[in-house]
């Protein structure tokens, strides 16, 4: 069974159709890509997928359940993590916590007794500590954790977003362009790290408009033009799809 | 104006000043999570107060002080989950204008309940003549309640937001909803909660100055007026600012009583209001999050 299935997905804004009938499936494991020019409806389609947005219709199954009538941070407790196309970091608090608190949903302590830093609260937030500041490791932020992070670099800002996702352990990570406003070399070392990621078991679904970047990681790309899935494959046959090539690049 | 005289007038200052400042935390932490300015604190302090004089018939003084805080946060949570919970997407006003009727309707039930009559917690040690000493001039050990008592709830809630994962949670949820939401932190609660937290904090300073101030029902409707000039004297959302905000108004407000008349000396407090809302909206302290004050 695929890891998430969107089907017949359709989302209207007034008399516009942004999101029209999309239906794809997500297998475990792999990295898959949605492309498409701007106006396609990807950002949509992905706050349908995460629940920020309700779909005028069809259905999203993640993990085997149907996410009909559920929250978004339930969503997120179910282990579906999400970055943002522009970074929303929590300001006024430093890189290191920005990671720790998306620990939130993977700690066990309760309310009331995290709430007063009971004692035995206290090995499981040394914990969260060293777990976060292990992610910031892996990305390369080690000596950054306490500086705000609204006042890091961009490029650092986005590493701190992916540590942060990283930190609930998903199952499955939504990127809404993840090379956007990044150089040449930027982008290379974040689709090396989105291929570690994914070999790490994560499955990864990205939304990108850098061509070469996602040629270069994904595993399956859907194409979407005007909010409707025009084609759906291996990188190989997408490049050599007639539709593809017509919207890309003009008659 | 002599040493001790200028000691007595700086004691007393930071006395009040101390309690408006709590008062002003209060409307920090619901304005941090809601954007809001939840009007009714007020009313949490004057509830501290009345419901622990009510409960000091059953029960030992420390017993009646904790249930009453209690109790308050009891009500905060119902009011959050009343009045506030269910709206979708609610504009700025008329949340203000909600927490505005939530404020009448407790003070009206509040003068059902108790009376008009003005009533007061005793003196948690001594009574109303003892002094101590300091420096020659003469303080009345309430007032070292009263300055402990603010000076530990700051220092609780600091650690709170600092170093626990709840209080880092709500952080989250002040500084980005939307992502706070995606890292799977139900807001919702969170909302709640900072109601809980504020009405909590509120009923207890209402419970340390009842001895020195008395309680009425309608008390908390002047200390509001106070600790909201003080929230946007410190920036609002800016809990550091709070504290210093309210120590210098308390102690301007005792000072100025040397100079002009003892009525006068709410003119002061609101004449400061008035003139920082003109010149500087964002606060003394001006902070990031003082800047959403123009969302009102």
């Amino acid at each position: 069974m695929a890891l998430l299935e969107v089907d017949s997905l359709r989302r209207c804004f007034g008399g516009l159709v942004a999101v029209k009938d999309v239906s794809f499936a997500v297998e475990k494991g792999v990295i898959k890509a949605v492309i498409g020019p701007n106006g396609a409806g990807k950002t949509t389609l992905f706050n349908l997928i995460s629940r920020a947005l309700a779909p005028t219709a069809g259905r999203v199954r993640f993990d085997g359940c149907d996410l009909q009538g559920k929250k978004p941070h339930q969503v997120a407790s179910m282990g579906m993590a999400r970055t943002f196309q522009n970074i929303e970091m929590f300001s006024g608090m430093t890189a290191l916590e920005n990671v720790m608190v998306g620990c939130h949903v993977r700690s066990r302590a309760g309310f009331l007794a995290s709430m007063f830093a009971l004692p035995w609260t206290r090995p499981e937030e040394r914990k969260i500590r060293e777990r976060s500041l292990a992610l910031l490791d892996l990305l390369g932020l080690a000596d950054l954790a306490d500086k705000e992070a609204a006042g890091l670099a961009f490029g650092q800002q986005r590493a701190v977003e992916f540590a942060r996702a990283l930190a609930m352990e998903p199952t499955l990570l939504l990127l809404d362009e993840p090379a956007a406003g990044l150089n040449i070399y930027e982008t290379a070392e974040v689709g090396r790290l989105i291929t570690r990621i994914r070999d790490l078991g994560v499955t990864i679904l990205l939304v990108e408009h850098d061509m070469s970047l996602v040629m270069e990681i994904s595993d399956e790309i859907v194409v979407l033009s005007f909010g409707q899935v025009i084609a759906q494959g291996p990188p190989q046959a997408i490049q050599q799809d007639p539709d593809v090539v017509r919207i890309y690049l003009g008659e | 104006m002599t040493i001790e005289l200028f000691i007595q007038y700086l004691f007393a200052g930071i006395t009040y000043g101390s309690i408006y400042a709590i008062v002003a935390i209060g409307f920090n932490i619901i304005y941090n999570t809601t954007g809001i300015i939840n009007f009714a604190q007020g009313e949490f302090v004057m509830l501290g107060g009345m419901i622990s004089i009510s409960l000091l018939d059953f029960m030992p003084l420390a017993c009646a002080i904790i249930l009453a805080v209690a109790i308050t946060m009891v009500i905060g949570a119902f009011i959050e989950i009343v009045f506030i919970r269910w709206l979708a997407a609610p504009s700025v006003l008329r949340m203000i204008i909600i927490t505005i009727g939530i404020s009448i309707l407790i003070r009206e039930a509040a003068l059902y309940i108790w009376g008009e009559g003005v009533r007061s917690l005793p003196y948690f040690t001594g009574s109303a003549i003892t002094a101590v000493g300091i420096f020659g001039a003469r303080i009345s050990p309430q007032v070292l309640w009263v300055v402990g008592a603010c000076g530990l709830t700051v220092l609780a809630l600091s650690f709170f937001f600092k170093a626990t994962p709840v209080g880092r949670e709500m952080r989250a949820c002040a500084a980005n909803r939307k992502a706070a939401i995606l890292c799977g932190i139900n807001t919702g609660n969170m909302v709640t909660f900072s109601f809980v937290l504020s009405a909590g904090i509120g009923a207890l300073a209402g419970c340390m100055m009842s001895p020195i101030t008395y309680t009425q029902y309608d008390s908390g409707t002047a200390l509001a007026i106070k600790g909201f000039t003080v929230a946007i004297l410190g920036g609002l959302g800016n809990v550091g600012g709070a504290v210093a905000a309210g120590l210098l108004l308390g102690v301007v407000e005792a000072f100025s009583v040397s100079v002009v008349p003892l009525a006068f000396q709410d003119v002061i407090s609101i004449a400061i209001l008035l003139i920082i809302l003109f010149i500087r909206p964002n606060g003394l302290f001006a902070s990031k999050e003082a800047a959403g004050l123009r969302a009102f």
